[in-house]
């Protein structure tokens, strides 16, 4: 069997009294699409802050391409190869656009390159029209799909995307779709939704947090036909 | 993928910020330095060149915090410790070494090797801003009550004795390398201490053009992004207190070459207050503006001195009251930003209509030659 990309092991995380996720194994190939969901509070974003090294684990292993990085510092995951598209875009607001990609793209090439990455990204996810704009006056789409670039240009092996369709039209919906399959040719990607037409969109596979822990992992088909996720998920649309 | 919204008109920076992170205003700056570098010496008398270099050398100082304050973010109450560290490291090592090579040297080396001590502490122990500012303040009060209790004569260091509250009186001036007899004049001081301010601000303009400037602004901005990315901002953070440190070592040592003289004095709470004051009424987050409420408050400080009936602390005070509620950004923002906005009124009058347009083009313009470059 080859290496996973990332391979999490009874991961445990308790913040005092709460046990936000329970003995989490969780498993990524290489290249692959993995979508998350789960109702709020089931511990999406804090196994996300877990695999970026802003949450220590209570307990467990996290491995990457077999290397355990579990007592890694804050600034190490970006270096290992995994990138993060938060929720709410975390970027340099008061820098331009261009400096905002030029800093990701920068730190893993020349300055030559750099150039040419940021301008590509840019032209990429639709924004190089912006690249002097100040991103902090940006409209939240806009910051979006700046983030998103940010993201792409560090050109980590790993991405994960925080509900990256949360807020958008239909029509930026669709494009959302299409640009992650784009990115998934060349990065593995695990990406947290709750729009279920979305999903099916772009997963082969998902998994289901509830509680902190991990109750299924299955096709979209067979995770929209489960009874109890659609009772777990009761007062959302399943669309 | 077309953005959200197109009529939104793209938020670019106005002309005052494209103008302030361009080479010209660079080029600009010292091109007004040079000036006053080649005609100063030759219109101002002797006691107007001394006040001169003392502002020069007072504005070095305050471009070091400028650097640290308004770029990395960092509110470091301590930059006359390091001043003042400046100050004593030469006066102790040019006392027992007689030439002032290695002394000069070591009045930048020390600082700066007493910052990289505190700031690993500080950053790498990853403590918050507050305690940034609790710290080097401490840190600057210890070595103020230190210094002033070496007041006896076995407080000395080599041949050196360090004075206590009287400070050390005098100090060598520097020489040229190698030659001990050759000792730097008012004029020569003058110039050197103007040159270095020039050097300084080139070195931090090249600095904040290349990567390691760019990250150490972006670590203000949003230090969770950057370790995201992967930079450890904890190296940039100790790199820009460290340089900071140095600067302001240079400073001091300038500083003991003027009055001959250095005394605790400069590890004051007063010293400490004043280059924040300096900062802040010059304009944070800009290099020019340290030095031009450097040497605004510099210069108002001595006229008040010259009379008795309002004291000079009373004043400075209120000035930076009225700054802090009425021109928070500083003077050379402010300024700045009446200035952009006189040229383009003037600029718009002969033709009223077609405005837009004409400012869009020119927009366009800049963008497209930006591209070609």
């Amino acid at each position: 069997m080859t290496t996973p990309l990332l391979e999490t092991r009874k991961l445990n995380v308790r913040f005092g009294g709460v046990h936000a996720t329970r003995d989490i194994d969780f498993t990524l190939a290489e290249a692959e699409l993995r979508c998350v969901i789960g109702p709020n509070g089931a511990g999406k974003s804090t196994f996300f802050k877990l695999l970026t090294g802003q949450v220590k684990p209570t307990s467990g292993e996290i491995l990457f391409r077999g290397r355990d990085i579990t007592a890694m510092q804050p600034h190490e995951p970006g270096r290992f190869g995994i990138g993060i598209k938060t929720q709410v875009p975390s970027l340099f607001n008061g820098l331009s656009v261009w400096e905002n990609v030029w800093l990701a793209a920068r730190r893993v090439s020349t300055p030559m390159q750099t150039e040419r990455v940021t301008r590509e990204v840019l032209e990429r996810v639709g924004m190089l029209s912006h690249r002097e704009a100040i991103t902090g006056l940006l409209a939240h789409g806009e910051r979006q799909w700046v983030e998103l670039a940010v993201v792409i240009a560090a050109d980590p092996p790993l991405i994960l995307l925080d509900e990256p369709a949360a807020g958008m039209s239909d029509a930026e919906v669709a494009r959302t779709a299409e640009l992650i399959l784009e990115i998934n040719r060349r990065h593995a990607l695990v990406v947290v939704e709750h729009d279920m037409s979305f999903i099916r969109r772009i997963a082969k596979k998902v998994t289901v947090l509830h509680q902190g822990a991990i109750i299924r992992e299955d096709t979209p088909e067979c995770i929209m036909g489960d009874p109890f996720i659609k009772q777990i998920y009761l007062g959302k649309k399943p669309h | 993928m077309t953005p959200a919204n197109e009529n939104r008109t793209i938020p670019v920076p106005d002309a005052l910020a494209r103008f302030s992170r361009s080479w010209k205003s660079a080029a600009l700056a010292l091109a007004v330095g040079m000036i006053m570098l080649l005609v100063l010496p030759r219109v101002l008398d002797d006691f107007s060149l001394v006040q001169a270099t003392v502002y020069a050398v007072m504005a070095i100082l305050a471009l070091s915090l400028g650097f640290v304050w308004g770029f990395g973010g960092i509110l470091c109450f301590g930059q006359s410790a390091f001043f003042g560290l400046g100050a004593y490291a030469y006066a102790i090592a040019v006392t027992n070494m007689g030439d002032s090579t290695v002394p000069f040297v070591l009045a930048i080396v020390v600082p700066a090797a007493f910052a990289a001590v505190l700031g690993y502490l500080i950053f790498y122990g990853r403590l918050s801003d507050v305690y940034m500012g609790v710290i080097t303040l401490t840190v600057t009060l210890i070595l103020f009550n230190l210094i002033n209790s070496t007041a006896g004569p076995e407080w000395k260091i080599g041949n050196a004795p360090l004075g206590g509250f009287n400070g050390i009186p005098n100090i060598a001036p520097l020489n040229t390398p190698g030659n001990v007899d050759d000792v730097i004049g008012p004029r020569g001081l003058f110039e050197l201490s103007l040159g270095a301010l020039l050097g300084v601000y080139l070195l931090l303009r090249l600095l904040l053009a290349c990567k390691v400037g760019r990250v150490i602004v972006a670590s203000k901005e949003n230090e969770q992004r950057l370790l995201l990315l992967g930079y450890d901002s904890r190296l940039y953070k100790l790199f820009t207190f460290v340089l900071g440190a140095a600067i302001a070592g240079l400073s001091g040592c300038l500083f003991a070459n003027w009055g001959a003289f250095t005394s605790p004095t400069v590890f004051g709470l007063a010293q400490s207050a004043q280059i924040i004051i300096w900062v802040i009424v010059g304009g944070l987050g800009t290099l020019v503006g340290p030095v031009i409420g450097c040497v605004a408050i510099q210069w108002l400080t001595t006229q008040i001195g010259t009379q008795q009936t309002i004291n000079s602390n009373l004043v400075l005070g209120a000035i930076l009251v009225v700054f802090v509620l009425m021109v928070p950004k500083g003077i050379v923002p402010t300024v700045g930003g009446l200035g952009v906005k006189l040229l383009g009124a003037a600029r718009r009058k002969p033709e009223v209509s077609g405005d837009k347009r004409g400012v869009a083009q020119d927009d366009h313009h800049n963008a497209t030659r930006k591209e070609a470059t």
